[in-house]
């Protein structure tokens, strides 16, 4: 790009945790640990604005690491300040360790059990008293200056169309450069549609054990399709006129940029430095919990538990979906589609197809959006009170040997 | 309309429609004419070369799979002229 980087001279004001990381939004969470304590969070978080209170939770009630790590990851991301814990009682989760590696990170923590409380509405009532303390609390907290040096953004495509590789991708792609020149963290994910882009993937490793470990992902990622018996393609893809999940694939591509690969993440484990990332969201060990990523938000919130601050998101069908706890920045491919759904989109992509603007104009309106959106200012899904959160079962094995470089 | 579909590299033997493209009606593509045989909706393939059974398809210079009829020039192409080269969905279900 010509134009000056954007984000080279971004002065946000930052909330600072008293672990040290830096947070764009000032969230309280209310997180329910079963399902059968969801009705009780909710009640309670509805009652804020989700500007300043979000809700989370898992819906299992038996034991699972990956929710565990999860969940310690998303109760301490840099942009929450305080968590209200809400559990049935009985579930098997480990509600105690949450709380420890909440509290140990400096963040205000309460747990409500509701089997110890009177039911719910004594746990209700409760729990509005403690959501006001907390949200006392982290109205107290400091600011701190927050640079590009501080970003950390992911990207995500839902709803992709024949559109989405000529405009949306490859502008996020130019925006994802912009964000590693300037010396931020980016991560791009779903190996599972990523197929077909092997080679040029483990090309751009910085490492040839990182591209060995990219290979082996990409490898675990098609067995795990093949035994599934369908890949992550489909209905709107089809419509849209992509004909195959590799055509898919090169398009959701096109949204990594051109950066040096530096490293390999898996959920909630943080980058180790600046630079470009790719995620590995596909189960280890087989075939067990289902399909890896059962929509958008699944793998959206796998990058957010690993720290991303915001999520650049491409569509061309029109997903209208925000996320809990990271703003979503909503990059509309299909000129058609931004039209209908104008109300939704953060930026409208799908000029370039009507000659009324470049990619690089585009990558440039992306970068603005994302200053804006560290500064404070609510994207689109966030203003329109969008919230969405899914947390499944799934298993990972920790890093491979390799994987971070730096 | 001269510009209705993009060839995405020399290499390519399909393009991507950026309008709706109608039967009979022609796209320019440099070199190229090409005139559609049927209708080819906005984000969808158009052949631009023929492509034998079997041949792979070229979008960016990347094989995106492989035809699964010959396909020839102007004709549509999609699902049911091309099948993956690493996955195929045993059903499809969309409206």
């Amino acid at each position: 790009m010509n134009a000056p980087n954007p984000l080279d001279t971004m002065r946000a004001s930052g909330y600072l945790r008293a672990d040290g990381r830096k947070g764009i939004r000032n969230y309280v969470v209310v997180a329910y640990l079963v399902e059968c304590a969801h009705h009780v969070a909710r009640t309670i978080a509805s009652k804020y604005e989700p500007q300043a209170v979000q809700l989370i939770g898992f819906p299992g009630c038996y034991l699972s690491d990956y929710a565990d790590s999860m969940m310690q990851s998303l109760c301490t991301h840099p942009n929450v300040g305080a968590v209200l814990l809400v559990s049935l009682g009985c579930e098997e989760f480990k509600r105690s360790a949450l709380a420890e590696v909440i509290s140990s990170s400096g963040r205000p923590v309460d747990v409500l059990v509701i089997q110890e409380q009177g039911g719910t509405r004594s746990t209700i009532e409760k729990g509005f008293t403690i959501v006001d303390d907390l949200r006392a609390e982290v109205e107290k907290g400091g600011r701190t200056p927050f640079t590009a040096a501080d970003l950390m953004i992911g990207t995500e495509c839902g709803g992709s169309d024949g559109t989405s590789a000529l405009t949306a991708n490859p502008a996020i792609g130019l925006a994802f450069d912009g964000i590693c020149a300037a010396g931020g963290t980016a991560m791009f994910e779903e190996t599972c549609e990523l197929f077909g882009c092997e080679a040029h993937m483990t090309d751009r490793a910085v490492t040839p054990e990182l591209a060995q470990a990219i290979d082996a992902a990409m490898a675990k990622a098609h067995q795990y399709h093949t035994d599934l018996g369908y890949s992550s393609f489909g209905g709107g893809n089809i419509t849209g006129g992509l004909t195959t999940i590799e055509e898919k694939s090169l398009g959701a591509y096109a949204k990594s940029g051109s950066a040096p690969i530096v490293g390999m993440l898996k959920p909630a484990v943080r980058p180790s430095g600046p630079g470009l990332y790719l995620m590995d969201t596909v189960n280890d060990g087989g075939l067990r919990f289902g399909i890896p990523n059962i929509n958008d938000n699944a793998t959206v919130i796998e990058m957010v538990a690993s720290g991303c601050h915001m999520v650049l998101f491409s569509t061309g069908r029109g997903s209208v979906v925000g996320s809990a706890i990271a703003p979503i920045v909503k990059i509309c491919a299909n000129p058609r589609t931004f039209r209908n759904l104008s109300e939704d989109m953060d930026v409208d992509a799908g000029k370039v197809l009507e000659q009324r603007a470049t990619l690089d104009d585009v990558a440039l309106e992306i970068l603005e959006t994302v200053r804006r959106t560290a500064e404070g200012v609510p994207t689109k899904s966030e203003g329109l009170g969008h919230q969405e959160f899914i947390l499944t079962y799934k298993t990972f094995e920790p890093l491979g040997p390799g994987c971070l470089p730096i | 309309m001269g510009n209705a579909a993009l060839r995405l590299s020399e290499h390519d033997n399909v393009a991507v429609a950026i309008d709706d493209i109608e039967p009979g009606s022609t796209v320019e593509l440099g070199e190229l004419t090409v005139r559609a045989v049927e209708r080819v909706p906005l984000g969808h393939k158009i052949a631009i070369l023929p492509i034998s059974c079997g041949a792979k398809i070229v979008k960016l210079g990347v094989p995106i799979g492989s035809a699964t009829a010959d396909i020839e020039v102007g004709q549509h192409v999609h699902m049911h002229n091309v099948q993956s080269d690493y996955l195929n969905n045993e059903e499809y279900h969309w409206e």
